[in-house]
């Protein structure tokens, strides 16, 4: 394993000290810096040179306490709908239900080796807030999750999830109280406690190492899926298709691909209500910062943000609380830039339809983040060609009571009858 | 960088007294440092609180452009961002206001590092536009149009607490070019390196964290100030010690343990919260503010005469 993934970590694309072009870097107030520097020494030491046998342990629960390797899957309903290889990498049946276990279970045991003995972590859907709890829980280590006031209420399954592996949940005001404000407010807290507490980000965002080392811990999709889609259809993919908020599933899903210039990468982003900006509200109805945010600065790393003309960071809206944030992961931001990656933003409605068309066709229920690359095949039907394979980053279980609200209050043609749902199930 | 001028064991930073105004501050006698979020609760009430504090006896104040994000602030000024935020401050409003302030002591400004990388001076028809989309060749970098708009209103120096040493070149560039200090936090974890390669950038004065977290006022005094003062004591550059100083007591005991100054926040703006809760007049917030500054500004003086009783 371990010779394996150090030439995994060359194949990817080159970083100097956590710059991907002139994106990354390291903006974060002086008391964290000590904190950063030792967790890029950890990461060189036990994740890229496998030190102590670190990524065989990681590899090991993964597999034993996570259920790898997920299954590659053929959409039958799909290819024949759109007419081309639709293959679906079932991160979904991950244990959680999502893709998120990867890495929340690599930096618990990271921080564990560095001798840490308290996690703290931010969520937004509650995906990766729960993925951390379990993977606490699994380690023996304290955890405290910091979670939105509104994001508390839209995902309260998962609140109970991470409460009942022991973790402390703690609710974030500020602002509309949603991903970015959790973000904030835990790095405020690792600013008071960083010489005993290891904060497990949740996504390839934030400073270096965070951003290296979270797509090494997710790089495991793209590694089975490569082989798995050689095994089944005897090539590589033509394209290869993930959702994208933060960034994690998808650069999971493209790290092994990224030197294969013949395999199409698309991102596939929130487009919210609209595109448009209100400058005046402070407000982007939209997740999409790939699309349409401009280069800054927001939580230790420079990348593409949505922003006002001061550069104040706007409120960003999606109907799937896990692709609401205002920035994106500093290397996929250099990815698009470079043109190897194609960030296409999804509306609200548009993944509404991909989760239903998912539901209904393979009886599958996608998170709704995942749902958005559901959304894209369904808007790009004419442009699929060839083997196209999906990474279905999560499942819908968590999002049944806001799917059944949203899809009432609009008219999405491929939807069951939403009557029964809200007179009671 | 060893200064022939000095005392051998005294170390100059590069950029010690790039602003003298800054540096004179602190010639006689510990500086008080006030801090206030600029247009907190408004622009107008804002501008008496500063004037407040510069009668009670500020010898620097720092004046916070409110950023959206502000990750190294506690809950407290936090809601002072929030607030001025609300109120409508923008970067291009908060140097009108220095513009606007009548108080004749340095003023350095302290901000988060994507509103001065993001500054553009708004166009003759008053647009304003992001750095990144300005056009042509006269698009220049932002932190150097936002310091030269910063000097050119009257501040005197930064601070810009996400902006650690290593990225911070641009930046300490223009300042040299406009003649601004550039002011660095020394956190109790700094050591090393990195205190050597922050030392080596930082000019006016160091703001010396008196302990880890985020701003906010506390009772205690922390030991690890002790030790960060001691870990300075070589350099000549004045050692300003912020974070959790609420009384002028506390004030006078961070000066005798060899504080060249002390910065206050979170206590003043308590007081200011304080007036929007309870709804006081501009005037009596005003009051209390400068009778509050005044108490620390005393405190920093006692801190520095009590020990050398033979000159009382």
């Amino acid at each position: 394993m371990s010779t394996e993934h150090a030439t995994d970590d060359e194949t990817s694309t080159t970083t100097n000290n956590g710059k991907f072009g002139d994106y990354g870097g390291q903006y974060v107030p002086e008391a964290l810096m000590p904190a950063i520097q030792e967790l890029t020494d950890a990461y060189e030491r036990y994740v890229v040179n496998n030190e102590d046998g670190f990524m065989d342990e990681f590899r090991q629960r993964l597999a034993d306490f996570g259920g790898r390797p997920t299954p590659l899957q053929r959409a039958d309903r799909l290819s024949e709908r759109y007419d081309c290889e639709v293959y679906l990498k079932r991160e979904d049946l991950l244990h959680g239900g999502a893709h998120k276990l990867n890495n929340a279970l690599g930096q618990v045991l990271l921080a564990k080796y560095m001798g840490k003995d308290r996690i703290i972590a931010e969520t937004g859907a509650g995906q990766h807030g729960t993925a951390t709890a379990m993977a606490a829980a699994h380690l023996d280590m304290p955890c405290t999750i910091y979670m939105g006031e509104r994001d508390i209420n839209r995902q309260r399954p998962n609140v109970f999830r991470m409460k009942l592996n022991g973790s402390d949940v703690k609710p974030v005001t500020a602002g509309r109280g949603t991903l970015k404000e959790a973000i904030s407010e835990t790095m405020r807290d690792w600013a008071a406690s960083v010489e005993t507490t290891h904060y497990v980000i949740g996504s390839v965002v934030g400073p270096h190492p965070f951003p290296v080392m979270v797509r090494d811990f997710h790089a495991v999709i793209s590694e089975e899926m490569r082989a798995q889609t050689r095994e089944q259809t005897g090539g590589l993919p033509d394209s290869v298709v993930a959702c994208a908020g933060g960034g994690s599933n998808t650069m999971g899903a493209f790290a092994h691909f990224v030197d294969d210039e013949d395999v199409d990468l698309v991102a596939v982003e929130a487009g919210g209500s609209s595109l448009a900006v209100d400058e005046e509200a402070g407000v982007a109805p939209n997740s999409a910062s790939l699309s349409t945010g401009d280069e800054g600065v927001l939580h230790g790393a420079r990348t593409k943000l949505l922003q006002d003309s001061f550069g104040q960071i706007m409120e960003s809206h999606s109907i799937s609380s896990g692709l609401d944030y205002a920035g994106v992961g500093p290397e996929l931001a250099h990815l698009v830039d470079e043109d190897r990656v194609t960030p296409v933003a999804v509306d609200d409605d548009a993944a509404l339809e991909g989760f239903h068309r998912l539901s209904n066709t393979e009886g599958i229920i996608p998170a709704l983040e995942t749902a958005h690359a559901f959304g894209y095949l369904e808007d790009y039907a004419d442009e699929l060609s060839g083997t196209v394979v999906v990474n279905v980053s999560g499942r819908g279980d968590k999002d049944l009571q806001a799917a059944i609200e949203e899809t009432e209050a609009r008219d999405i043609p491929n939807a069951p009858d939403m009557s029964m749902f809200s007179e009671g199930i | 960088m060893a200064d022939s001028g000095q005392a051998a064991e005294t170390r100059r930073s590069d950029g010690a007294a790039a602003n003298s105004a800054i540096a004179a501050a602190f010639d006689d006698g510990p500086a008080f440092i006030p801090y206030l979020a600029v247009g907190d609760p408004s622009y107008e009430a804002s501008k008496e609180y500063v004037e407040a504090l510069a009668r009670g006896g500020a010898d620097v104040i720092e004046l916070g452009l409110p950023f959206s994000e502000p990750i190294a602030e506690g809950p407290t000024i936090q809601g002072a961002i929030v607030r001025a935020l609300e109120g409508g401050m923008t970067p291009e409003l908060f140097f009108e206001f220095v513009e606007d302030l009548a108080v004749d002591v340095p003023l350095v400004c302290m901000t988060y590092y994507n509103l001065i990388y993001q500054y553009s001076p708004p166009d003759s028809d008053g647009e304003t536009r992001r750095a990144s989309e300005a056009s042509g060749a006269a698009a220049s970098s932002g932190p150097e149009q936002f310091v030269a708009r910063a000097a050119a209103a009257g501040i005197a120096g930064l601070v810009v607490p996400d902006l650690p040493a290593e990225e911070a070149d641009p930046l300490r560039a223009a300042c040299d070019e406009y003649g601004l200090d550039l002011v660095f936090i020394v956190a109790p974890t700094t050591e090393g390196d990195r205190l050597e390669s922050m030392m080596e950038r930082v000019s006016g004065y160091v703001y010396v964290q008196a302990r880890l977290g985020t701003t906010g006022a506390k009772s205690d005094v922390s030991d690890q100030t002790d030790r960060s003062l001691q870990r300075l004591s070589e350099w000549d550059v004045p050692k300003a010690v912020g974070f959790g100083i609420s009384s002028g007591e506390q004030a006078e005991r961070i000066v005798a343990s060899g504080a060249d100054g002390i910065i206050v926040g979170s206590a003043l703006v308590d007081i200011v919260a304080d007036g929007v809760d309870n709804e006081w007049s501009t005037a009596a917030t005003a009051d209390k503010l400068e009778a509050k500054a005044r108490e620390l500004a005393d405190g920093a003086s006692r801190g520095r005469t009590e020990p050398t009783t033979d000159d009382g």
